[in-house]
Parts: C-alpha cells; structure tokens; sequence
C-alpha cells in the first residue's frame, strides 16, 4: 500500500509544474497563439524565480524568500508573454520560429544570468517552500496529502478557477471569441490585439509559475536542462486535451503517473533491470500514441496559427 | 515598368532599407547590453565574436568545423519548412543517424574506408529518415499537427542514446557512459591528410559532404520539376492540389528527406569529430538548424552563408569566453536574438508590402519565399 501512496503522491507533485503550464498554454491557444516559447518561459521562471530567492534569502527574508523568487517568476513569465505578443500578434510573425526563437533566447539568457549571478560551480541552495502535512497521522492518506502549497493552490484554486473565467466570464469569452473567429470578435467590439496580449501574458505567467515549482519548491536549487522537455509536453497535452482544462489536467495526470512510476521501479526489486531510459521515454510515446487514436477530427481553434490584420 | 509599378518598387525598397536599419539597431541594441551587463566593450566583444575567428588559419577552420553539422541540420530543416513541413525533429533523427554510424563504426575493424564511410553515411540517413516516418505518416494519413509530434521525439531519441551509453555500449570497466571507439576505417578522414597545409585541423570531409548535399538540394528546390512541386507545397496546398500534384506525397518524401540528412549530420559528428557515441554528440544543433534554415530564407544558398556565421559565432562567443570572461552561453542569446529579429522584420515588411499594395495592379509577383505555418483546415488531406 505504501508504494500505492508513494506513487500517487509523487504523481501529484510531478504533475504540478505541467498543470500550471498547460493552463497557461491552453489559455494561448484558445486566443489563438501556439506558444512554443513555453519550454524557455518555464526555464527563465524556474532560473529567475531561484535567483530572486536566493537573494532575497541572502538579505533576511526567511521563509518568505521563495515566495519572493515566485513573484519574481510571475514578473518575468508576464514578459515572456509580452514578448511573444509583439512578434505574433503586433508584427504578425510565424508562431512556430517565434515561440521556438523565444525558447532560445530565454533558456541563453538564464544560462547566461546564471554565470553572472552564480560565478562559482559550487552548489547554491535556499530553503525550499514547505510541505504541508494536512493529514499528517492518517497512514497513506496521509502520505498522499503531503504535499507543496503550490500544488494544493494548483488543483484546488488555479484549476477550477481557471477553468471558470476561460467558460464562465466575459473575459474568457473574449479569449475564446478571437481565437475563434477574430474578424466576427473584431466586429462585436473585441479589442483582439490586446486580448490576444492578455492572454499570452496570463499564460506566460502560469508557465512561468510551473518552471519556478521545481527550483523554489522540489529542489531548492537550480540546474542546468532543468525543465528537460516538460514544456513541449505540455504542448502534447493541451492537444490532448482538446483545449479543456479539465481534460488537460487528467493528461498531467496520467504523464505525471507514469513517470513516477518509472521512477519508482527504478528501486523496486526485481524491476531494476528495466533500463530506466525506457520508463522516462513511455510517456512520450504515449502522447503520441494518444494523438493519433484521437485521430484527424482534433477540433483545432478557429484561428490557431493566424496572425490578425484588420483589414 | 509602369510609373506606378516603379513607384511602388522605390517605395518598397525605403521600406525595406528602413526596416532593415531597424533590425539592425535593435541586434546591436540588445547583444550590446548583454555584453555590457557581462562587463565587456560591446566593440570587443563583437570583434571577438565575429571578427577575430576568422583572423587566423587555426581559428578559421574551427568556424568551418563547427559549421558543419549546422550546414547538415540548417539544409535538412530547410527542405522541409520549404514544403510547409515543419520538422522541429531534426535533432532527434540527428541523434538517431549518430547511433547508426557508433553501431556501424564498432563493428568494420579492419574493412576497406571506402567501403565503410558510404555504408555509414547511408545507414545514417536511413536511420533519420526511419525517426522521421511516424510523424510524417501521422500528418498525411490522419492530419496530426508534425510540430508536437517531432518535437515529442527529440527526448525519446536522446533516451534512447543514454540507454544504450548506460547499457550495452557502456564501457564494461568503468561503466562510462560512452560507446567504444569507432574503428579507424569508420572515421571520416580529416581533411588536412588531402590538403597537408590544413596542418592539424579536424576539419573533415563532413563538410564537403554538406556542400554537396547543399549544392544538390539547391539543384532539385530550383532547377526540377520535384523542387517546384516542393514549393508549390509549401506556398499553396490548395492550389497544388489544384494543379494536380500529390501534396500528401510530397510531404511524405520531403520529410524523409529532410530527416535522412539530418541523420547524415549525427554521422558526421560521430565519424569526424567525437569518434564513438557520447551523450554530448549533439549540443542542439537540431534546433540551431532551424536557425539556421530562417536566418537563410530558407534557401540553400542562405543556409550556407547562416552556418558559416553561427559556426564563427560558436567559435567566438568560446573564445571570447576566456579572452574577455563573457560567459559563452551569451553566443545562445546573440543566436536566438538574431532570430527574433529577422523573423520580426520579415513580418514587418510583408505587412506593410501588402498593405499597400492590395490593389488590383499588384504586380502579381508570388509572396517571399517563407511558407507560413497552415491552418489545420488546409492540412486533412481530403
């Protein structure tokens, strides 16, 4: 039973940083951007989130310290996002090269920042945000509940939340009206330069979120390749999730589920000679796989890779 | 040419020398600061960047060097995004082409090179375009976007490369995570044993080989019937469709293309430079060669001249990086901040070009070379 918990807590702790992300990636794309600079946007949050923490600890904020660095993160995936608007959505650019020239720029820009900020190769670390233990004293369940502040926030708040102003609210309609069908949204008095911002910074923001989770929460420090490959596997699961929320979060869910479990067997005997490599690269496939039994009637947002021109 | 055309062309040209002057000014602007905040002189820097490898003969070969396996993965993405195939898997085919030619290179102790080296290359090639069949089936059987798909890739192939380097091709002492070293008629030959005054290069026959693929690829995209059906592909599925031409096909045959040179390229590393298998064989080059492919227009010519200029850039921002203390990783972001901007100013100029003249005596000419990505409408193969 303790290997049951053990993997579903682990589920919901590697799924946190692709939940916030495919939040953020879904909002763009519902407006109408494919941002493939999400895998540079979680890196710069994951990096910048670090070193504003590492500093802020340095100057005495204690326990609020990753909370700093988390803000800090917000700030720069709101950039990353602003970014990404003026080359595809001000300048009309290709969304492919833009969002993979983003991811460039911002993973050379946080390895750069990093020698600047970081000279020494000695490892530098701050005190990680706190497990909370809700449940402590209930075996397994308890087990499975103890869990990151952010990841509670993520499933209880930013999930349900999200999904509601994206469905429910005049914003979310705006969101989903130009990417849509931008022309009709123009004519109903949509403002589709600056939703198509909002939204971009909004999700620029969640990814960036999502990439701070590893350094500020799971590891306390930060790494080179950190985010290794979850933005574009976020951008699988927003597809395979059809653009919902909910469906992106369950795809999170069971990525997260089998990469923890590939993790897990690695100690499990008489598991170990599965070559571990084979475990890691399972949930890729199964992405793929996933797409294509989804097969050929992926309903695509309207305007999904259009730049808009009033014409 | 009609006054009016003539009047449209001088202004299209102030657009573009305008906005070309923009470009330029906003690089400058932004590597200048980089280099600044780095505590360098932004005019040293750039000379030490830019200039100074290729100011001396030791230096100048490393640029070429160093440009090879981007000219290999610059061509391949080229070809594709040509065709309005977007391959973002150049670096997983790579990889795979570099397993083939570490199995290959293990095995031929004492077989003739010329033997060796062709069945090597072509091992590779088959090797990248075989990682490059699923994609590519998927997106013209069943419409399934190739960007996620090939992208997913990457991390499966480079999985796969630690599972052999960390299993059976580990060092069996040391458990090193290397694969034995090739044999010697499986390393390409340096070509400094052609041209002795090349003295201790690495340059090698690789970078022929990239020119001769380059120098084909520019042939059949420009001078043949295939090339033309590419870009008419690439600019029009409709339209293509329209006039007869198998889209589906093409697609198919550009991406296996596209994938089997950039699985040359991982032979070209292993066989030319590293000589076994590492998990360092390829530090993205996959992605500079999207770079690479934009930064050129994506014609082969442009790719030959954006290789060369990210190799000297490599070459440079290492240099620099112990001569002037700039971290090297600032080569990345004067790399991707080129990017952004060409990409910017393309749109730009394409916006204002049509806005202006979206009157009925426009001059009919086709839109630039760039195909934009497509809707996913136009992409079922109905």
């Amino acid at each position: 039973m303790t290997f049951v918990a053990d993997i579903i807590a682990a589920t919901f702790r590697n799924a946190t940083p692709l939940v916030y992300g495919s939040v953020g990636e879904t909002y763009t794309e519902r407006a109408g951007i494919l941002n493939l600079g999400i895998e540079g946007t979680m890196y710069a949050g994951a990096f910048f989130g670090f070193a504003i923490a590492y500093h802020a600890e340095a100057a005495g904020a204690g326990p609020a310290a990753p909370w700093v660095g988390l803000l800090g993160a917000i700030l720069v995936g709101l950039m990353a996002g602003a970014l990404m608007g003026l080359l595809t959505v001000s300048f009309g650019a290709n969304q492919h090269v833009s969002g993979l020239g983003l991811t460039i720029v911002l993973i050379g820009v946080s390895e750069f920042a990093n020698r600047l900020v970081f000279p020494d190769t000695t490892l530098v670390r701050i005190e990680p945000m706190p497990l909370l233990d809700p449940l402590a004293g209930l075996g397994e369940l308890g087990t499975v509940a103890n869990q990151y502040g952010l990841t509670y926030l993520a499933f209880l708040v930013i999930v349900p939340l999200a999904w509601y102003v994206l469905g429910r609210t005049p914003l979310g309609l705006s969101i989903r009206a130009v990417g849509e069908n931008p022309e009709a949204a123009d004519v109903a008095g949509i403002d589709v330069f600056r939703i198509r911002y909002v939204a971009l910074m909004i999700g620029g923001a969640f990814m960036a979120v999502g990439g701070a989770f590893i350094t500020l929460a799971m590891l306390g420090t930060f790494t080179l390749d950190i985010i290794a490959g979850r933005g574009w596997v976020v951008i699988a699961l927003v597809i395979f999730g059809r653009w919902r929320i909910f469906r992106g979060v369950l795809g999170a869910l069971v990525f997260a589920a089998l990469f923890s479990l590939g993790l897990r067997l690695r100690i499990t005997p008489g598991f170990e000679d599965i070559p571990n490599e084979i475990m890691l690269a399972l949930p890729y496939v199964v992405v793929i796989v996933a797409l294509a039994l989804s097969g050929r009637n992926v309903p695509y947002p309207g305007a999904y890779l259009k730049a808009y021109r009033r014409s | 040419m009609t006054l009016e055309a003539r009047r449209a062309a001088e202004s299209r040209l102030g657009r573009g020398s305008i906005i070309a002057v923009g470009a330029v000014i906003t690089v400058l602007a932004v590597t200048g600061g980089a280099f600044v905040i780095a505590g360098a002189s932004p005019l040293e820097a750039y000379y030490a960047y830019f200039i100074e490898p290729l100011t001396r003969e030791f230096t100048f070969l490393s640029v070429l060097t160093k440009a090879t396996p981007l000219l290999f993965a610059g061509a391949a993405v080229a070809i594709a995004f040509r065709a309005g195939y977007w391959n973002i898997g150049a670096e997983g085919q790579l990889l795979m082409g570099a397993v083939a030619a570490a199995g290959i290179g293990q095995v031929v102790e004492g077989w003739p090179a010329f033997v060796v080296l062709p069945i090597m290359v072509a091992a590779g090639a088959l090797a990248g375009a075989a990682w490059a069949l699923a994609p590519a089936l998927l997106r013209v059987r069943m419409g399934i976007d190739e960007v996620v798909t090939t992208l997913l890739l990457n991390p499966v192939a480079l999985l796969l490369v630690q599972a052999l380097l960390h299993g059976p091709w580990a060092d069996p002492e040391t458990g090193f995570p290397e694969s034995p070293r090739i044999a010697e008629p499986a390393e390409f030959p340096g070509l400094a044993t052609f041209l002795t005054f090349l003295g201790t290069s690495r340059l090698h026959i690789g970078f022929v080989v990239a020119l001769v693929i380059i120098g084909v690829a520019w042939w059949v995209l420009t001078r043949t019937a295939t090339g033309l059906r590419v870009r008419a592909v690439g600019l029009s599925p409709h339209g293509a469709r329209f006039v007869g031409i198998k889209v589906e096909r093409t697609l198919l045959r550009v991406a296996l293309v596209s994938g089997a040179i950039a699985g040359v390229a991982g032979v070209s590393e292993v066989a030319g430079i590293q000589f076994r298998l590492t998990e360092g064989v390829s530090p993205g080059f996959g992605y500079t060669g999207i770079v690479v492919a934009m930064l050129g227009g994506l014609t082969m010519p442009g790719v030959v001249v954006a290789g060369l200029l990210l190799g000297d850039l490599g070459v440079g921002a290492q240099t620099a990086g112990r001569s002037l203390q700039i971290p090297s990783q600032l080569g990345e972001v004067v790399q991707g901040t080129l990017l952004l901007v060409i990409i910017a100013a393309v749109a730009i100029y394409r916006w204002r070009s049509s806005r202006e003249e979206e009157r009925p005596a426009d001059e009919g000419e086709p839109p630039p070379d760039e195909p934009e990505g497509l809707p996913p409408a136009e992409r079922s193969p109905t």
